[in-house]
Formats: structure tokens, sequence, C-alpha cells
């Protein structure tokens, strides 16, 4: 077990709960359970002040500093970047472009890596639980390049098959894109295993959508080994509109820029155009400045808390969850792997999801009901959509006992 | 249970979900469409036998969805049955006011249809309710493409 930091609180989910100011809020009458985390993280106070803080103090466009705003503005732009670096804990802020979520760095990635780079013969190996925003870019590149989409089955459980995973790489594997966490599933990828087989059978280089899995677990991206990593702050306890693109710094200089246009650019003439180095030359425009500095406070917060015993909280509440839903009859849960984390998906016999989530509402409760931009998840398991409960640390046990007794209510019903 | 659901979930409405009327599979049929509702999966077929004179003779749906949008398709196919072209128009021009809250909804021309009035207070709920209509209207005019509310 590595050490925790000695100024960290020990963890009390009520004390954690009075830093997310809309988890006091009353919808419809009845106290909000959130269970849509997965959707999106609520907002902790030291994120929206610093954002509103931001705008009250400080606003300015960066790296265009002749004034002392636009220096402030830079420098805690900047300060998101060091804090990212350190939160995944990448060699250099150098190698952390900021996108607009992890759509934007996996369309990033496709664009700038794999286009001019991929031929016919080339493959792209994905996994069948990915979430649309893995899959259609690499169909994208598939259908301009030549190269060809392969895609590694899941287990009943939800699981990769890894002997399968492995059995599809190839000297001809180029990209490798797979989730660290299923969002439609919670299935958890042993993603530095399955870096590990692509070195070892293929020269691909691999990229992790971390998108679910940054908030329930620390990720280490040494550990990990990958190429590209990509997650979203709003799913972090961050603002909408930012996210993370980690790229390994000889693979993002040799990548062509993504966009064109101010701030990427070192000098421009009517005949030719020097670029600047990663990560600013894939960062055209101006950014979301406001998030990222929100962002950068989400890390803070993070790392002022034990996240060890956070994710330990998470795990028993995942396990308290599924151990109540299983009471209910004629429920069956989708994605049931062994390492998974967060997320309870689910069907009621002769209950369409939709009316299921139409219920919940009522009582106060937000779960996402339908097929979560994963059609191809819920083609496997053979159901039109599922209802998804997703889990955050400052979620209780409390909540999924209502969860349970609207669902109760709701079978009665039907 | 909250008074709002009950609106929404009327009896008459579980009923329909759990056993659609003129469910199924209509060889012959004269005029038909498919409605599909991609974000949320619902997914229906609605096959009419428009008489000569305009008479909508027969009218059947197939497909699966939620039992808001199952029920709304089994009724209409109840409500329309009998009626002319110009008749089914009206029925889902008041039933559209109704479930959008533009419109009262009169009894006089929806009868059973009033117990959709319930979905206005669901503004998400709505393009489940009308999903079976504007797929009945698509096979009425004889439109090529699927439709959907989203």
């Amino acid at each position: 077990m590595t050490s925790r930091p000695a100024e960290v609180m020990p963890f009390d989910v009520g004390r954690l709960r009075r830093d997310f100011p809309i988890l006091t809020r009353r919808v419809r009458g009845r106290p909000l359970v959130y269970l849509d985390n997965a959707a999106t993280t609520q907002k902790p106070r030291c994120v929206i002040e610093a954002v509103a803080d931001f705008y009250t103090r400080s606003n300015a466009n960066i790296h265009r500093g002749i004034h002392a705003l636009s220096e402030e503005a830079t420098a805690r732009y900047e300060e998101t970047r060091r804090l990212a670096a350190r939160f995944l804990n990448a060699s250099s802020p150098k190698e952390i472009v900021f996108t607009k979520g992890t759509t934007e760095a996996i369309n990033l990635v496709a664009a700038s890596y794999a286009r001019p780079r991929l031929k016919s013969g080339d493959e792209i190996l994905i996994t069948h639980l990915e979430h649309h925003a893995n899959i259609v870019p690499w169909q994208m590149v598939c259908q301009a390049t030549g190269a060809r989409l392969r895609v590694a089955p899941i287990d009943d459980t939800g699981a990769v098959i890894l002997e399968e995973f492995e059995a599809l790489l190839s000297e001809r594997t180029a990209v490798v894109a797979l989730a660290h966490q299923s969002n439609a599933l919670g299935t958890v990828n042993p993603v530095a295993r399955m870096c590990r087989l692509v070195r070892e059978n293929s020269p691909a280089v691999v990229l992790v959508d971390g998108a679910q899995a940054v908030a329930h677990r620390k990720v280490d991206l040494k550990e990990i080994d990958c190429d590209f990593y990509a997650f979203s702050g709003h799913k972090l306890f961050g603002p909408t509109g930012v996210g993370v693109l980690y790229g390994r710094y000889e693979i993002l200089k040799m990548m062509e820029p993504y966009q064109g246009g101010g701030d990427m650019i070192r000098a421009v003439t009517f005949e030719r155009t020097l670029y600047k180095d990663p990560p600013e030359r894939f960062e055209a425009g101006t950014p979301p400045v406001a998030s990222v500095i929100g962002l950068g406070r989400a890390f803070e917060y993070l790392s002022g808390l034990d996240r060890m015993a956070l994710s330990e909280y998470e795990d028993e509440l995942l396990e308290y969850g599924t151990d109540r839903l299983r009471e209910i009859d004629g429920l069956r849960m989708i994605g049931t792997a062994k390492r998974k984390s967060s997320v309870i998906s689910f069907v009621i016999d002769g209950v369409h999801p939709h009316d299921l989530g139409t219920i919940l509402d009522v009582e106060g409760i937000a779960v996402r009901a339908g097929h979560h931009c994963a059609q191809p998840v819920m083609e496997r398991f053979g159901v039109p959509a599922t209802v998804r409960a997703s889990l955050a640390f400052y979620n209780t046990r409390h909540e999924l006992d209502r969860l349970v007794e609207a669902l109760d209510a709701a079978k009665e019903m039907f | 249970m909250n008074d709002e659901l009950r609106e929404l979930y009327q009896q008459i409405i579980l009923d329909h979900n759990r056993s659609p009327r003129n469910f199924g599979d209509l060889p012959g049929a004269t005029h038909s469409a498919e409605g599909y509702n991609p974000l949320c999966g619902d997914h229906y077929f609605v096959r009419a036998h428009v008489s000569e004179e305009g008479i909508i003779e027969k009218v059947f749906f197939e497909g699966s969805g939620c039992a808001i949008s199952k029920a709304s398709a089994s009724l209409m196919t109840s409500a329309v049955k009998g009626k002319t072209l110009a008749e089914a128009k009206r029925i889902f021009e008041e039933f559209h006011g109704m479930v959008t809250g533009r419109r009262e909804g009169e009894e006089e021309i929806l009868g059973k249809l009033t117990v959709f009035s319930g979905v206005r207070e669901f503004p998400v709920r709505v393009k489940c309710a009308a999903l079976p209509w504007h797929t009945l209207v698509a096979a009425l005019e004889r439109k090529q493409e699927p439709v959907t509310t989203e």
C-alpha cells in the first residue's frame, strides 16, 4: 500500500457532501439523489468559486501578455497544465494538451496521428465495450485511409476476453484504442496489462479513454504505459468545456496540427507558417480559460483527499447497491465483470427503462435511462436500453435505499 | 405514489402497455410507415388498410418502446379505426395540442385519448406519446423516410 498524505482528513461522507452545494437541492419536492455521475459529476464549491473568481478579478486572454491581467490568466492556465501532469504522473507538463473534452481528444489523435499515417492493410483495434466517442472517430479514419477496424469481444459478464484481444494484435495493428472503464457496464479494463500485450505483439500506439475512470481511482501513467490518455474535466468535478489529452512527447512532436489558427503558430506569412511545439501546437484559438482554471482547482481539491479511501468507499457502496438491487424480482444486471466500478446498469422485466427513469425522476432520483452512447454494448446484451445508476464518493447507502424503494414502487405500479 | 405520476400512468395506459390492441403485422396494408427515435430506441411500424372511399378500415402497429409510446400506439389504432383520413388528422392535431400543453384536449374529439393529458407535465416524454401518431400520418401521406419525434 502506498503511503497516504499526512495532512489529509479521515474520510467522512457527510463532511465531503457539504463541499458540493447542489447536493442540498430538492427536486420535485424531494431531496435530490444524484446517481448520474457517469454523465457528469457535481462541482465542489472551490471549483465554482475559482471560475467566478477568475471572471470577477482576473479575466483576460492568455499568451498575449503585455498587461498584468493577461500574465495572471496565463500563469493560472499554465498552472493547471502542471497540476494535470502531476495528477496523471506524466513526465512533463508539455505532454498535456487541453481539448474541449474526451471526444475532441480522441478526434485529435485520430486526425493528427492516425489519418496521415495509416494505409490500406493497417488495422485499428478497439473493444466491444467502447463509447461511441471511441468508435466513430476510428471508423472515420478507416473510411479515409482504407485501414480496417477490428473489435475485441467481451464475455457475458461484460469483460474483454484478453486472449481474443491478444490474438487480434499483429504487425498490422497501428492503433489500439480502449476504455479504462466502460460507461455502460462499469467494467474496468486491465489497461496496464493490455498495453503490455500491445507492445509485445504489435508496433501500435495505444490510446486509453479515461473519461469514466479518472473520478474513481488514481491514474498512474507510468504504470499504465500508454501513448495517449484522454479525459473530460466535467467528469472529474471540474467545469464543462475542457478536457485533457496526455500524449507521449516524442509522439506529439511528430504529429501535425489538429486545427489551424492563433496561439498555435510561431510565424505566419502567406507562403508558409511555422507551428509551435506541442502542446501549444494543438491549442488553436482562445481556450476555455476559466474552465481550465476551474479544472486546476478540481485537481487540487482531489489531491487534498485520501483518494484510496474514496475508492474503497465507492467500491463498498457499489457492492451494497448491487446486493440491494438484486433483491428486486425480475431485475437483471447488465455488466457483472469481476473488475468493475461505480456503475450499476440494469433492466426490469415488463418495465421499460424510460418509464423507470420518469418514475425515479418524480422521486428526485437522477439516473440515466437509454443506450448510453454504447449501442454495440446494448446489442451484445440484447436490450434496447438500460437504467444506469452511477456513483461518486459523495453518494450514500441511504440514497441507494431510496433508489430501491422507488424501483419497488414502480414494479408495483406496472 | 405521486399524483403527477398517477396522472401520467393511468390504469388504461398501463393496461394497453401490457396488452396492446391491434398489435402485429397487417398483410395487404395499403399504407405503412416506420417511426424511430434513435436516442431512446422507441421503434414502431404502423400499417393501415384504407378503402377506396378513404376510410381507415384497419390499422395495426408493431415494434417496441416504453409504456407511453406503446399505449399511445395501441389507443391510436382503436381511435382512428373506421375514420376518414381527414377525421384521423383532426384527432392527431387535437391529441398533439393536448400532450404539448397548447390545447385542453376536446373530449368529444379525443374520447379515451384524454388519458394522455398527464404527459404535458413531463416534457421529455411528449416525444414518446407523439411518435406513433407521426408515424401514422407519415403512412397516410405515403412518406418513405422513417419519422422521428426527437
